[in-house]
């Protein structure tokens, strides 16, 4: 084989993954061309998806955000404490938009802080997002007392369960954020400026670019998408557990990214490849439960792709 | 014991602000413990503080190694709890070979670690971060997802339980001998400097013919070989290997280490700084214990993890200022 036929094998690596992960589960996965399946893997991808979509954005200015999973547990610990308030209770519509309005806001001043500390304080992304790393998982135990909170209410759920065109709504929302960050990153002034910080940050700043803010920005981005996803869990368990609630999404966030094809140093910032990945990481996920495989088994799995796939782009980018 | 460091103290002050600053707070907060709590100099108090914490400062130790390259090393919690599962299998045979043997499945590891980030050059957070998953679902598989209880008939137990003359344990003796160790290969040997070199300046490093790959294989080994020495410690303390044990714990060496003084961004880094960092740590810890027992406040667990990011979120913000000023100094 030449190095040509490689280069071009490991520029669609991503496809390739996906269609021979298709191809096995079509073969060995019992019950795998059901739509029932289908339905059960959109609405799981979907968290996946979005959080994904913001990591590649901070990816893309060569940053990397580890907070993400904390502030899903935050959001998503927030949420049943508000719309099983009493005051929830007695104003419905008004709890159950406070109670998806606040924890994303919450989840923005967490992006606020790590954007805050990269941007301004010139702390490294790793060690900046470290710190909800750790903590914000206590502050969603410490909110709800580390119970599991369970509950019954068929307007929040819908965030999780409810369906559009039979499609569950999750899955649409994945949509309409993929495209939304789509035009951001390629047809407007804050995507350039994404792609310049990280491409170099110094050729960025003097010509211009205002750096801090677009790094505060993407963390921000991130950080409320994270928010929007930890709903998600929330709506689709009907219950939560600020324990559970995003733990380890980091890796797959940053595992769906990479494959994507987002370079780790930064300046490239492909959405639908992060949606792509995300597809991928959820498959590897599928196929591996559904074919009974132990979840630590699987853990040393999700290690190999994750290097394999950093591995190949390192290739692909020399 | 303070004669020791008062030797350390004197050599700090003439270079190293933070270094000098970790000292006067340790001294401050064993001040104010001693003052405030009837039992904090107990024997009791101090030989479990030590035993604890002789884990924590291992791997802060094997962490300091690695950050100052430039690296960050992920995976030493999982890699505590494997080995602490190995050296409950290897404990029938005595801590003389679960010892070794821990070590070196950690070594194994770090050498995993060293493979990705050297030959297949994977950024260290991502390749560590496998191994941390990695590592964790072969504990999980070598233990069948159970506790592994170890050998009570045997030496091992006495490793982590036994105390000489009442109030040193082995566990902080054996940390104490690896810490001089590392104090004298990073000030006196060749591979030390190479490792700060390193984190000077990766390229500058190579062009001078240093052995550039050879002091990364080494730190992230070492990193691998303290996780497994605070691997056997954890089973033979607490009597059992624990899979599930280590979470967060990478978290606690990174913040000692930075606590220490130690750059993120690589260069200085200094053995007994990060000692003192992760003595400071285990200090806030012991203190928020005594206070939540004489019910001033009720801190659960889930605190504990808040308290940990505050401390790692005031020390970077020391450590950004500390840095600006010598930034201001050298422009």
């Amino acid at each position: 084989m030449s190095d040509f036929d490689w280069k071009r094998i490991s520029k669609h690596g991503d496809k390739i993954a996906l269609a021979v992960l298709l191809l096995i589960n079509v073969l060995i996965t019992p019950n795998f061309l059901q739509l029932q399946t289908l339905f059960v893997n959109i609405s799981q991808v979907a968290t996946i998806a979005i959080v994904a979509v913001g990591m590649t954005l901070v990816i893309a200015t060569a940053g990397i955000d580890l907070s993400v999973g904390a502030v899903m547990a935050v959001a998503g610990a927030l949420a049943p404490l508000i719309f099983l308030s009493d005051f929830a209770q007695a104003n419905p519509a008004l709890g159950l938009t406070l109670s998806i309005v606040v924890p994303i806001l919450v989840a923005l001043a967490c992006g606020l802080f790590n954007g805050l500390l990269v941007a301004y304080l010139g702390v490294q992304p790793i060690i900046a997002t470290l710190i909800f790393f750790i903590s914000g998982r206590g502050i969603a135990q410490v909110l709800t007392n580390g119970n599991l909170q369970t509950f019954n209410h068929p307007g929040f759920s819908y965030l999780g369960t409810g369906k559009i065109l039979g499609l569950p709504f999750q899955g649409w929302l994945v949509v309409v954020i993929a495209i939304v960050f789509w035009y951001v990153v390629n047809r407007t002034m804050f995507g350039r400026r994404i792609l310049a910080v990280g491409g170099n940050e110094n050729a960025a700043r003097l010509t211009g670019t205002p750096v801090r803010k677009v790094k505060t920005g993407v963390y921000v981005i991130s950080a409320g998408l994270s928010g929007i996803a930890g709903l998600i869990v929330v709506a689709i368990n009907s219950a939560s557990d600020a324990a559970r609630i995003g733990n380890l999404m980091e890796l797959d966030a940053i595992a769906a990214a990479v494959v994507g094809g987002t370079l780790l140093s930064g300046g490239r910032a492909p959405i639908f490849g992060a949606i792509l990945g995300a597809v991928i990481i959820q498959l590897v996920k599928y196929t591996l439960l559904a074919n009974g495989v132990a979840d630590e088994v699987a853990l040393i799995a999700k290690a190999a792709i994750i290097v394999l796939a950093v591995y190949v782009q390192q290739g692909r980018k020399e | 014991m303070l004669d020791t460091n008062a030797f350390d103290l004197r050599k700090y002050l003439q270079g190293n602000g933070q270094s000098v600053g970790v000292w006067i707070a340790l001294v401050v907060v064993v001040l104010f413990g001693a003052m405030r709590y009837d039992n904090f100099t107990g024997a009791y108090n101090i030989s479990s503080f030590l035993n604890y914490n002789s884990m924590f400062i291992a791997i802060a130790l094997g962490m300091c190694f690695v950050i100052m390259t430039g690296g960050i090393d992920l995976s030493v919690g999982s890699v505590v709890a494997f080995t602490s599962v190995c050296v409950a299998y290897l404990s029938p045979y005595g801590i003389q070979v679960a010892l070794p043997g821990g070590i070196l499945a950690g070594m194994a590891i770090g050498s995993i670690n060293a493979f990705f980030v050297i030959k297949m050059r994977i950024p260290p957070f991502i390749a560590t971060l496998a191994t941390m998953l990695g590592a964790k679902g072969g504990a999980l598989v070598i233990a069948g997802r159970q506790t592994i209880s170890v050998d009570w008939t045997s030496n091992f137990t006495k490793f982590g339980m036994e105390n000489v003359g009442g109030l040193l344990p082995w566990s902080i003796i054996s940390v104490a001998i690896l810490a001089v160790g590392l104090w004298i290969v990073l000030e006196r040997t060749s591979i030390g400097r190479t490792v700060e070199a390193i984190g000077g300046g990766e390229d500058a490093t190579r062009m001078m013919g240093l052995p550039v790959d050879r002091a990364k294989a080494f730190v992230y080994i070492l990193s691998g070989g303290c996780a497994g020495l605070a691997g056997v410690i954890l089973a033979s303390g607490f009597g059992a290997g624990q899979p599930l044990e280590g979470v967060g714990w990478e978290l606690s060496a990174i913040a000692s280490v930075v606590v220490g003084g130690t750059l993120l961004t690589g260069g200085m880094g200094s053995v007994p700084a990060t000692v003192a960092g992760a003595l400071l740590l285990g200090l806030v810890f012991n203190i928020l214990n005594f206070e939540n027992g004489r019910g001033v406040i009720s801190i659960s667990a889930y605190w504990q993890m808040v308290v940990r990011g505050m401390f790692l979120f005031v020390v970077i913000l020391l450590q950004a200022r500390v840095s600006r000023a010598t930034k201001k100094q050298g422009v």
